[in-house]
């Protein structure tokens, strides 16, 4: 392993406040997290001459706060576009397009302040072959291929609750989580079923909230305020806008491509990883993670959560913040992947997880539309 | 008038009349494609395999099986008598999925089993008629 850093996360920052924050329309948000990333990053926003923005057009946050950048980046893929922000702006910085890019996220999840609406048009694709079916969002259509995973690998309704179990023990460590108090496998059985087999606790909280980063060129990143969080991977995949036509229900096609382009790139293997995250809308998504990224075998996952492997202790810390199951989830969650994978590089971590110079954040967008992966190092990873 | 006047219905735009005018007929068609000929669905003007524009509409045996699925315990408008309900994914046997409803049997983890056998049904959505499944040889 000798990886080259394609650029570096000099500013990271979330909103001051997450939960419940009603007092702050989506914008605000956006702008709260957006002038704590500058300051992070010892800039101003004179200097930022590049936003990348989903949610809200990059050109609705840059207005807003009174920048005119020269590059604009809207990729919109649903709560991973934040990781595919740093993929482009890094590439954008190298051909020159900017020298500070500002990706911003804020989103009004629970309040529901300045925010867009959520149901689909009837035309839309959406509307036409899905929703006609009495589908109440992502918790009645997310985990659709949870029972054939059951059926075809073996995995059990206990494994599937122990994703939950397992990252309330990291984020009863995290004083900013929305829930800590730790939970039991019988305790989420007894949670009220949302939709079988999904129960309360196995669906992510709804907050409000945002994050924002700041990327810049290698050159200089060592001469802000934070230690510079290398960019050594990137990957962006895509796979449906509908989750009916997934090709495999109990594969992530845009985990598994995503991860293959970033770890190549960082010419990684996944036992050079210290630290994971990996995007938890619902219980599934880690489990399918570990298995498309090829952290362990076909059917392995389960066990693997299970017997604490990822929980504090274990050999693979993953989703250290408590996850979008326990630590917030504002609708488009993989902005909190980067900044914990950050926080954990700078060992500023709220639960702190010893030695980590490697980091893999692995988003989702939309229900298995698309994905973006990130691999995030220190100083000490570099070739 | 039926509890399913109030659920969700489609607006069809011209890439997709064709299917909800067979549903309305009774009739579950997709598109077929001439050169490589894999069928497919949703409806699309070129086949996604091989981008060919060569491509036909054909009635389907009506025949699927049961892919995967889950059971909604909060209801969608129009549902709300069906609580618990089974939002499902069925595999036609020309090879596309689709997402639909199961009928005619108990909406129970007892009562779905993956694979099992199903044919296609219809039922309205406000002025549209949409496919939905029942047990193979469970009439309504
Ligand atoms: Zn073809």
């Amino acid at each position: 392993m000798s990886p080259k850093a394609l650029g570096a996360i000099i500013g990271a920052a979330e909103t001051e406040r997450l939960g419940t924050v009603p007092e702050l329309s989506a914008l605000e948000l956006h702008a709260d997290a957006a002038r704590r990333a500058v300051a992070d990053a010892g800039l101003t926003m004179a200097d930022i001459d590049g936003v990348a923005s989903a949610g809200h057009t990059p050109s609705a946050v840059a207005h807003y706060l009174g920048i005119t950048p020269s590059y604009l980046d809207g990729t919109m893929v649903g709560g991973c576009s934040y990781l595919v922000h740093v993929r482009h702006a890094v590439a954008a910085i190298a051909a020159g397009l900017a020298k500070h890019v500002l990706i911003t996220h804020g989103e009004s999840g629970r309040s529901r302040v300045g925010a867009p609406p959520r149901w689909p048009d009837p035309s839309s694709q959406m509307g036409q072959f899905e929703v006609p079916y009495g589908v109440l969002g992502p918790p009645t259509m997310f985990p659709m291929g949870v029972l054939r995973f059951m059926a075809e690998t073996g995995l059990t309704h206990e494994q599937l609750a122990s994703v939950a179990v397992a990252q309330r023990r990291w984020s009863s460590m995290v004083p900013r989580a929305k829930f800590r108090d730790l939970i039991t496998v019988e305790d989420v059985f007894a949670s009220p079923m949302i939709a079988y087999p999904m129960h309360l606790l196995e669906c992510c909280v709804v907050t409000d909230g945002g994050g924002a980063l700041v990327v810049s060129a290698v050159e200089g990143a060592a001469d802000r305020p934070k230690p510079p969080v290398y960019v050594l991977g990137t990957g962006e995949a895509m796979e449906t806008p509908l989750v009916s036509q997934m090709e495999d229900f109990t594969r992530s096609k845009a985990f598994r491509l995503s991860s293959q382009l970033a770890f190549h790139q960082a010419q990684i293997t996944t036992s050079d990883v210290d630290h994971l995250m990996i995007y938890d809308a619902f219980a599934h998504l880690p489990i399918y993670g570990l298995e498309d990224l090829g952290f362990v075998g076909r059917g392995e996952a389960g066990a693997f959560i299970e017997e604490g492997n990822t929980s504090p202790g274990g050999s693979l810390p993953m989703n250290t913040n408590g996850g979008g199951l326990s630590y917030t989830h504002t609708g488009m969650y993989g902005m909190f992947l980067v900044q914990e994978s950050v926080r954990q590089l700078r060992g500023e971590a709220a639960a702190q997880v010893e030695g980590v110079e490697l980091s893999v954040a692995q988003g989702v967008g939309g229900m298995f539309m698309a994905a973006g992966c990130l691999v995030l190092g220190t100083s000490a990873t570099l070739g | 008038m039926s509890s399913s006047a109030a659920k969700p219905a489609p607006r069809p735009t011209p890439d997709t009349a064709p299917y909800f005018e067979a549903t309305k007929r009774g009739e579950l068609c997709i598109q077929r494609c001439q050169r490589c000929e894999r069928a497919y669905f949703y409806p699309r003007s070129s086949c996604p395999a091989c981008g060919s524009t060569d491509v036909v509409w054909f009635t389907t045996s009506g025949r699927a099986r049961l892919h995967t699925y889950m059971l909604s315990y909060r209801a969608a408008p129009g549902f709300e008598d069906q609580v618990p309900y089974a939002i499902a994914i069925v595999e036609l046997a020309e090879g596309p999925r689709l997402m639909t409803n199961i009928v005619g049997i108990p909406n129970t983890p007892e009562h779905l089993v993956l694979d099992m056998e199903l044919e296609v049904d219809f039922e309205p959505r406000g002025e549209e008629m949409v496919p939905v499944f029942r047990p193979l040889g469970v009439t309504s």
